[in-house]
């Protein structure tokens, strides 16, 4: 159903529209940003620079963004989706043509004093692009081939631009948070089965390139999975990573080690420690019972968004906000896997914990949009 | 278009069983994640925290190598020697009392250095080695080896400590490290980074603590992998430091040698300065004390005497210790007058033994009076009235101006601590600080270098030296930076009037070569080596009219912190000055007895490098000289130096 035949007067108005926020989830988003704030004051060695307070007035910004995102009316941004869409695919030539290099990978546009990372913002646009497709798509054509084939390309070109850049692990969510938003949608059973041999098949590919001239990956990601497989190998050099990432993990035990009291992250043991390892010093000094609770509030914003995206009618709107928990999902189940040895490192933050800007203020972005569906879902 | 409602539905139906599903597998995989993280951390934990401990992979801070400290010569005054300590990690030792009383069992080590350990090892990160006992012997290292299983978390080091092989000569020069202290960190804004390792050695006065910033140097790191126990298993990588620089100083630690021995115990001061260049070639404090005993932390059984002792070995009064010149200032007072001139040097002033000023009598040491005084005999017998006379004349602000020219009543630059800058009174001054107004017999007591004047026994030396060139020279006590030379000292003409000098230097002569003059008991033989000096005795109390009714009192019926302190100054050899003394007995009373001698005897042992001949002293005097030397030749310096011998 389109909002065209919704009787769009129960929506809310202008500022009422505050209270029909989707308060429980915000809470749930500072709730966990607080914590991304107080690990980074302790990887700080108890103290806000460098870390946690850039990263407390990043999240303010973000928080204001979000809440203004949400005002904005869900139609406006469904019609604005095809346009973000392009104009992200358009930010990711530009990358490969102009782009920063920062550790051995193009990944930015420095705009000033602004740095703008393309593929994070492709994870958004590409979910607003697949909802507002299928949004208009007739669920009767949705497993016809020609139409399942549109959304694949739509998925496989941002995924491709975003590989060649090289960010593997930002490839490997794109092509999940896309296949996922299909699967809602209501393809057919037989294509995911397809595509996930045609994966398998990806795969050994990838690795029988391995030595020759049509490498896929770089060396150093080729080096990670190595590691990854048996990281006793060499623990000094590329396990390093994971070998001190479980060591501090497991050292951590039921409590921990107290605040600012985690040994291995404060000697330097963990490199990355304030960004793609933060998990890591938060199981070393609050246990077990810090990490399941921050698992707990990750889960608590899955399931506030599925909720919300099931009692919404719109289907633009439930498409969205699944895709964009699928999204944030992916994020913190593919990070929390690497730390704890059971993935690659693979260069994914904590959402909303790691320390960055660009990542957060995107995540804060997209739950604006959930927040948007949510104020002005049909009543 | 317009959609059909139950095709709508279908498909509405169909996402939420599908979110349904996925939702589902994303709580799943949750799941798993908890399960993996109660793995790791609850089934795994002892295993990883113990591979925690193994693990360690740590960056450690080289400690830079201190810079050395040598005399003129090469003689080392500050070196480094390795020393054996024992280092202590809490984590690995659990209860760190219990430990440290087994380890005080088995080494050398008092109660309260034992329970300063324990608080230092409480107070530091679990995980870093703190220093609980230094300056072990090697047979204390092998006992803690042996008992190692015994004393978890304790482990031998070798570092390098510093030591000061020339004991307490130059306590008062090169001065004493320290460990560093939380109040040395905070006083820096960014402090350095060696700071913080524990027990690490930081100046605390004199050049040590001066040229600290040369010294120092910069430390290296290393990264090293540690086992269970904090043993270093290996060194990763490593960046090195950068030695501290060595500093030579202009002091001959054999003269200064001489002159702490030739002091012994009484409570004195003696610069030696070179007229030629401003080396200081000694400069020496008496009683002095041993900096070895603070480099551990010293026993309040130990220092308790020096702060109480009413000599205060603590304080260096060459250059700390401001005194009333006394007579000695009479030279300042005369080439005021002269370069004004006010008066000629033929000119005379009849002494009568006082002069009313102001309707105060001022007194002329000689109560009887000299008679008629011109100004070789006024510096000759030291006539108190003839310099009333010729301040009054002269006025305070000229005869301060004066001072300030020849180096007194200034700070002089040198790297030692507390150096005074002493007193050259003026008007204002006195307004400034003592809001009152400057009177005449002021002007009275400053002729005589009595009252406010204030000067240190350095910048009187440096005035006598200045005297003796006509030039600005200024004290040095750095010779060289890693090799490098410093400035020379020797200055800038002074741009006085050579007649006028030549007749103060020839009242000095006088002093000690002629019969009459005060300090003729110390004079030297040699023609080639005559000195020229002036005595000064200043009061360190006033003498109450009922006193001088009865008769000024002896100096020696009075007590010890009573007496008058007694001072010379001299410069050697009179016709072509090479080195200018000053000599400050506290308490000692005449110049003319307790201070000239000394003058004398350590003129000599400079000018002829340490070996006077006895025919360079007076024929009477050679017999008791010799013996003197003798006994003086055999004092070494005392330096208490531990665990060096085994090692």
């Amino acid at each position: 159903m389109s909002y065209l035949e919704y009787n769009v007067k129960h929506v809310p108005t202008g500022l009422r529209k505050i209270l029909h926020l989707n308060w429980p989830l915000t809470v749930l988003l500072i709730a966990v940003s607080g914590v991304g704030f107080l690990m980074l004051y302790s990887v700080a060695g108890g103290s806000f620079t460098p870390w946690a307070e850039p990263q407390m007035k990043r999240f303010a910004l973000g928080l204001g963004l979000m809440i203004a995102v949400g005002m904005v009316p869900i139609w406006l941004w469904r019609n604005l989706a095809g346009v973000a869409y392009l104009g992200t695919v358009v930010l990711l030539i530009a990358v490969e043509l102009f782009g920063s290099v920062g550790m051995g990978a193009q990944r930015w546009i420095e705009l000033g004093s602004f740095r703008l990372q393309p593929s994070e913002l492709m994870k958004i646009t590409l979910v607003m692009m697949l909802a507002a497709y299928y949004d208009w798509l007739p669920a009767k054509r949705t497993s016809r081939p020609i139409w399942v084939l549109l959304p694949i390309i739509m998925i496989v070109v941002p995924t491709a631009l975003v590989l060649k850049q090289p960010d593997l692990g930002t490839a490997l969510l794109l092509m999940c948070a896309g296949g996922g938003l299909m699967f809602l949608a209501g393809v057919h059973w037989a294509y995911f089965a397809v595509v996930l041999s045609a994966g398998i098949g990806l795969i050994t590919a990838v690795f029988q390139s391995r030595g020759t001239g049509w490498q896929l990956l770089k060396d150093y990601q080729f080096r990670r999975i190595d590691t990854f497989i048996d990281p006793s190998t060499d623990p000094l050099g590329a396990g390093y990573h994971i070998t001190q990432s479980k060591i501090a993990l497991g050292s951590g035990g039921w409590t921990g080690r107290g605040f600012m009291q985690g040994t291995q992250s404060r000697l330097n043991f963990l490199p990355e420690k304030h960004t793609d390892f933060i998990f890591t010093t938060l199981a070393e000094e609050f246990g077990f019972i810090g990490g399941f609770s921050l698992l707990g509030l990750y889960a608590l914003i899955i399931i506030f968004c599925i909720a919300a995206a099931v009692i919404n009618k719109d289907r633009f709107s439930s498409l969205l906000t699944l895709g964009i928990a699928l999204n944030f999902f992916l994020f913190f189940a593919v990070n929390m896997s690497m730390v704890m040895g059971m993935a690659p490192v693979v260069g994914v933050p904590l959402p909303l914990v790691s320390y960055g800007g660009s990542a957060m203020l995107v995540l804060l972005l997209a739950f604006g949009l959930v927040q948007s569906a949510h104020v002005h879902r049909p009543r | 278009m317009r959609r059909n409602r139950a095709e709508t539905d279908a498909s509405q139906t169909k996402l939420s069983r599908r979110a349904a599903l996925l939702g589902g597998v994303q709580l799943l995989f949750m799941g798993g994640l908890a399960a993996r993280m109660n793995y790791l951390q609850v089934d795994q934990a002892d295993q990883y925290l113990l591979l925690a401990e193994e693990n360690r992979i740590n960056i450690r801070l080289i400690p830079p190598t201190r810079g050395e400290i040598f005399d003129r010569n090469g003689v080392q005054l500050a070196q480094n020697i390795p020393s054996y300590r024992i280092v202590m990690v809490r984590e690995e030792a659990g209860d760190v009392e219990e430990v440290m009383h087994r380890l005080s069992k088995v080494i050398d080590l008092d109660p309260e250095a034992r329970d300063r350990a324990i608080a230092e090892v409480k107070a530091a990160e679990r995980f870093l080695p703190v220093t609980v006992a230094d300056n072990v012997t090697w047979d204390e290292l092998s006992r803690v080896s042996v008992n190692a299983p015994a004393l978890p978390g304790v482990s031998p080091e070798v570092g390098l400590t510093r030591v000061y092989p020339r004991g307490s000569d130059f306590a008062h020069i090169v001065g004493r490290v320290g460990r560093v202290s939380k109040t040395d960190i905070d006083a820096q804004e960014i402090p350095d980074a060696v700071l913080r390792i524990p027990r690490f050695q930081i100046g605390r006065i004199n050049v040590e603590a001066r040229e600290e910033g040369l010294l120092r140097g910069v430390a290296g790191t290393k990264q090293v992998e540690v086992n269970a126990t904090g043993r270093v298993m290996r060194e990763l990588s490593r960046r090195e430091g950068q030695s501290g620089a060595d500093l030579q100083l202009t002091i001959d630690s054999k003269l200064q040698n001489y002159v702490q021995a030739r002091l012994g115990t009484e409570s004195a001061a003696v610069v030696i300065i070179d007229c030629e260049n401003g080396d200081l070639i000694a400069n020496a404090s008496s009683p002095s004390y041993d900096p070895n005993l603070f480099i551990g932390g010293i026993s309040s059984a130990d220092y308790d005497p020096m702060l109480e002792s009413k000599h205060r070995p603590l304080v260096n009064k060459t250059v700390q210790g401001t005194y009333p010149p006394g007579s000695t200032y009479k030279m300042v007072v005369a080439m005021a007058a002269l370069e004004e001139g006010i008066i000629g040097p033929d000119d005379t002033v009849y002494c009568p033994g006082h002069v009313e000023v102001g309707g105060r009598k001022f007194h002329c040491w000689k109560r009887a009076g000299h008679g008629w005084m011109d100004l070789e005999d006024s510096l000759k017998q030291s006539c108190d009235v003839y310099y009333y006379d010729l301040a009054l004349k002269v006025g305070i602000e000229k005869i301060s101006a004066m001072a300030k020219r020849f180096g007194l009543g200034i700070r002089h630059d040198l790297p030692l601590s507390s150096v005074a800058s002493g007193l050259a009174p003026t008007k204002a001054w006195k307004r400034e600080t003592r809001d009152a107004e400057w009177v005449i017999g002021d002007t009275v007591n400053a002729s005589i270098g009595q009252g406010f004047t204030l000067s240190s026994p350095l910048q009187l030396a440096v005035m006598t030296a200045r005297i003796a060139t006509n030039r600005m020279v200024t004290p040095r006590l750095i010779k060289s930076i890693d090799g490098i030379e410093q400035p020379s000292g020797g200055g800038e003409p002074l741009g006085m009037n050579e007649n006028n000098l030549r007749k103060i230097r020839k009242g000095m002569h006088v002093v000690v070569n002629d019969r009459r003059g005060t300090g003729y008991r110390s004079r030297i033989i040699a023609e080639e080596m005559r000195m020229a000096g002036k005595t000064g005795t200043s009061q360190v109390r006033s003498i109450t009219t009922a006193e001088r009714a009865r008769g000024v009192s002896r100096n020696e019926d009075l007590p010890w912190e009573r007496r008058d302190h007694a001072l010379f100054v001299a410069f050697a050899p009179y016709d072509k000055p090479r080195y200018a003394v000053s000599v400050l007995v506290e308490h000692g009373g005449g110049g003319s007895t307790a201070a000239a001698p000394i003058a004398r005897d350590v003129m000599l042992q400079a000018l002829y490098s340490g070996e006077p001949p006895l025919d360079a002293y007076p024929t009477a005097d050679r017999e008791r000289i010799a013996e003197q030397q003798k006994q003086l030749r055999d004092v070494q310096p005392q330096a208490t130096i531990k665990g060096k011998d085994q090692a």
